[in-house]
């Protein structure tokens, strides 16, 4: 269908995507470039991302970031689904105040979150370090599963589970064959963003990461202070290519399922 | 011999009741429909059957067992869903083979069950098709396949053919009897569609507002309807008043003659309805403020000016009390 829009319309969407992606094509463009300094265009070159892996303080934050990223996605992933299928059977007012506690993480900005967590942290005498950023990444990322699978159950509705019950299913079977099938590509995409979200967060683990457990963000922070170089720049290029193919997966799991409405990131 | 016995069961949601008491027995074999407008209960009755809805008070029995408070996966028979409900993940094979899987039947009797389920709804060509790859009609034949690889001692089916269009129904309705009478399962099946009700069932129950209005083979419900709500639910009657009686006149009963003084009543013909092998008048009562429906057979005729004046008249013997 082709709409007939105002000219200036178009002109504004340009404007729109120039503003929001410019710096970026920045960071990709000089992160080839040859040159150390910043401005100047010499040529074509790998090698900023070839010296990021020989670096040590990258590879040791790369690694940190990882296995953050693995355990707070695997752990939030579990809690969040687990969560939203329990919410089924309690009473509807239970469930909106519930419901409302869970979308909070989403909603509160970042640095109160991490300031929170912070306070929590010291006043519980928990020394910072992966395990506190794995908690707080937990934090998060649990209600983004749970947004996620919800609405992929309430897509689902309750009939598929009653035909399988009728056809002799136990509840095990039912969950088994029928739920966990038809939730999956839900599960996946809220994993996909739970561990986007842990690779590229950098405010909230701020707050609660200790000297050893320094993450890729904090790292290019930490760098950017002294100046920016054209290893940062791969390395935000990395970063950037790896969180948005994830999200491009999670979205294709999203739309995944014949007949089921559309669900779309509550990014 | 009882296949379904119904003692006094009644629902209520939220304090209000849904479901009446009610009390049917229903006999093995038999082909019995559930037949009221939409919202007076029929789906509640086939899921307290099914299970999925627990009766605020009374007991079911499924051959001679009591079944009240037994789960849903646990009753011998099955229910077709308004909507199929087929699992979307699986195809048209695994959908019919899912309940005897279930059920851990041996693999060797499972694929017996499934081909012969398959040949009977005529799906033998679409076994690796999956659900949103068929059209509603085949999607409507894979959820009986499906129930009936089971070998259900009770079949419940919730309006089946009702989100199809009117050409399919009509063929599909001639298919579900043939499949009852050769499986000889008991089915329960419900229908706001009067017709279909007639043409399928072994008796018609009449609901309204939760309430059983009457319960009868398609002929007694036809012929002699108990109340005002069954007179006018199925087919077409006339309902007169005369004394604070109120009795129905079906149209084929009526005669309508041009000498007026022989009539019992008089009125203006209003409209003529062709239809083929009918012929309908609607005839305009001068002293009361209602219409008559006539229906003279093909071989009449006669021929009728809209504005005539005409008598109406019917033997006695074709007036059915239907309340007062
Ligand atoms: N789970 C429920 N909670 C509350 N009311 C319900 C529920 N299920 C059905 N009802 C009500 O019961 C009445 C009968 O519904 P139903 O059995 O679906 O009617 P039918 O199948 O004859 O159209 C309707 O008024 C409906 O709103
Ligand atoms: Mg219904």
């Amino acid at each position: 269908m082709k709409s007939k829009n105002h000219p200036l319309l178009g002109l504004h969407s340009l404007l729109m995507m120039i503003f929001i992606y410019l710096p970026i094509v920045f960071i990709v463009i000089y992160s080839f470039n040859d040159s150390r300094i910043n401005a100047k265009w010499s040529g074509f070159t790998w090698k900023w991302y070839s010296s990021l892996f020989t670096d040590r303080h990258v590879m040791e934050a790369l690694m940190n970031s990882l296995t953050i990223a693995v355990v707070s996605t695997v752990v939030s992933t579990i809690l969040g689904t687990v969560a939203a299928l329990s919410m089924r059977t309690t009473g509807s007012k239970m469930r909106a105040g519930m419901n409302g506690l869970l979308y909070l993480p989403i909603i509160i900005p970042d640095i109160i979150m991490g300031l929170s967590l912070l306070v929590l942290f010291t006043q519980i005498h928990i020394p910072l370090g992966k395990i506190t950023v794995m908690i707080a990444h937990i934090t998060f990322s649990l209600s983004y599963v749970y947004v996620i699978v919800t609405a992929r159950l309430t897509g689902m509705g309750k009939q598929l589970e009653e035909a399988a019950q009728d056809l002799g299913a136990s509840s095990w079977q039912t969950f088994r064959y029928v739920t966990l099938p038809q939730i999956t590509p839900g599960i996946i995409a809220g994993a996909l963003i739970a561990f986007t979200l842990s690779l590229d967060d950098f405010m909230v683990s701020f707050f609660v990461t200790g000297p050893s457990s320094t993450t890729l963000p904090i790292y290019i922070y930490g760098q950017v202070k002294r100046g920016i170089s054209p290893e940062i720049n791969a390395l935000c290029t990395i970063l950037i290519a790896v969180s948005v193919i994830l999200i491009l997966l999670a979205q294709m799991f999203l739309n995944k399922g014949q007949g089921q409405k559309k669900t779309t990131l509550p990014l | 011999m009882h296949m379904i016995e119904l003692v006094q069961i009644e629902k209520h949601f939220s304090g209000q009741v849904v479901v009446h008491p009610l009390s049917l027995t229903i006999k093995e074999g038999e082909f019995l429909t559930l037949l009221g407008p939409s919202g007076c209960g029929k789906t509640t009755i086939l899921r307290m059957i099914a299970g999925f809805e627990q009766p605020t008070d009374g007991d079911i029995f499924l051959d001679g067992q009591k079944v009240t408070n037994l789960s849903p996966n646990r009753r011998d028979l099955n229910l077709v869903f308004q909507h199929y409900a087929l699992f979307p993940h699986m195809t048209v094979e695994e959908n019919i083979a899912f309940g005897l899987k279930m059920k851990k039947t041996p693999p060797s009797q499972q694929k017996e069950r499934v081909e012969e389920a398959l040949k009977m709804t005529q799906l033998t060509q679409l076994t690796k098709r999956y659900p949103h790859e068929l059209s509603g009609g085949q999607q409507q034949r894979v959820a009986i396949a499906r129930a009936i690889a089971n070998k259900p001692k009770v079949l419940l089916l919730d309006e089946p053919l009702g989100a199809l269009d009117l050409q399919l129904r009509k063929s599909l309705q001639t298919e579900l009897k043939q499949l009852q009478r050769s499986l000889g399962i008991t089915f329960i099946y419900v229908t706001h569609d009067q017709e279909e009700a007639m043409m399928l069932s072994d008796r018609i129950v009449i609901m309204n507002n939760g309430q059983v209005e009457q319960i009868g083979t398609p002929r007694e419900i036809y012929e002699t309807p108990r109340t005002l709500f069954a007179a006018t639910f199925i087919g077409e009657n006339n309902i007169f008043s005369s004394d604070g009686r109120l009795f129905a006149v079906r149209p084929e009963n009526i005669r309508v003659v041009r000498e007026i003084n022989k009539a019992s009543r008089k009125g203006t013909v209003q409209d003529i309805v062709y239809l083929g092998n009918v012929h309908k008048l609607i005839v305009q009562l001068d002293d009361e403020p209602m219409n008559v429906t006539a229906a003279l057979d093909f071989a009449d005729d006669r021929t009728w000016q809209i504005g005539e004046k005409v008598g109406v008249s019917w033997n006695p013997l074709h007036e059915v009390m239907v309340g007062s």
